[in-house]
């Protein structure tokens, strides 16, 4: 059901977040090759990071990000067992989270 | 202090409308998490400069930096996925901006560091040509910037 893979890591204090979002990430500026209209812009804008309540890192992205996304982000302050949670918005009011555990 | 400028960068503008109140509609989004809302003119600008001056106020150049480490391939085969990692060397980290000179639109991503956020980033971006990929980082309130050079032999913006 989830649009997303997400890992957690720790190392050193430091969490490393790493997230594969399935997402068209349309520019808008592309035209369907057989109707010749343009294909509408759809695209992830808004990214958070949580973990303890808190929002770590966020992210806004524009269509210029590529198609099925990776994102990689880090911060400290989380330990192993703690869960990470990224959840995002796109331009047409769709949104999806995934959690993952800090390995 | 430092979480308060962070507080101030996370509300800071309307936050009632679109995607983000329909995150918080849904419950993805607590109102303690709620961002401020996507900036529309920053990610429409058509100039890099336009673009650093919607999105991080910045009026003139910003100062070029040693401590922002760009990688990013010399040559993309495909335009369409150059992948790029941002890493800073310095305290205070606030914003990276991922920004594609001769793209069409090239403000491309902003990565926000709320408490704890280590200023580093990655992601893969789409370019329309050989261009320099230009890292912007505010810290302490000043921008700093660097820039690598990516050349394209295949543009991935499809327009």
């Amino acid at each position: 059901m989830s649009s997303m893979k997400v890992k957690a890591k720790e190392k050193d204090g430091i969490v490393e977040v790493k997230a594969l979002i399935k997402h068209p990430m349309e520019t808008g500026q592309r035209k369907d090759q057989k109707t010749g209209k343009p294909i509408p812009a759809h695209f992830v804008q808004q990214i958070t990071v949580e973990q303890g309540g808190q929002t770590r890192v966020s992210a806004d992205w524009s269509g210029g990000v590529s198609k099925n996304p990776l994102l990689f982000v880090k911060f400290k302050g989380g330990a192993k067992g703690d869960m990470v949670k990224v959840a995002w918005t796109d331009n047409q009011g769709g949104s999806d989270s995934a959690e993952a555990e800090i390995k | 202090m430092q979480t308060d400028t962070k507080r101030r960068v996370f509300l800071k503008g309307s936050v009632a409308s679109g995607a983000v109140a329909a995150a918080v509609g849904a419950g993805l989004l607590t109102p303690q998490m709620v961002l401020a809302e996507w900036n529309k003119a920053a990610f429409e600008s058509k100039t890099v400069e336009d673009a650093a001056k919607n999105l991080l106020g910045l009026e003139g150049a910003a100062e070029e930096s040693g401590d922002i480490t760009i990688k990013a391939p010399d040559i993309a085969e495909n335009g369409a996925v150059v992948p790029v990692t941002v890493d800073v060397n310095m305290d205070g980290v606030e914003t990276i901006a991922f920004i594609a000179r001769e793209n069409p639109s090239p403000l491309v991503a902003a990565f926000h560091m709320g408490d704890g956020g280590v200023p580093f980033a990655r992601t893969n971006i789409k370019m329309g040509k050989t261009s320099d990929v230009i890292a912007m980082v505010t810290a302490g309130g000043k921008t700093f910037m660097a820039k690598k050079e990516v050349k394209v032999t295949i543009g991935g913006c499809g327009g």
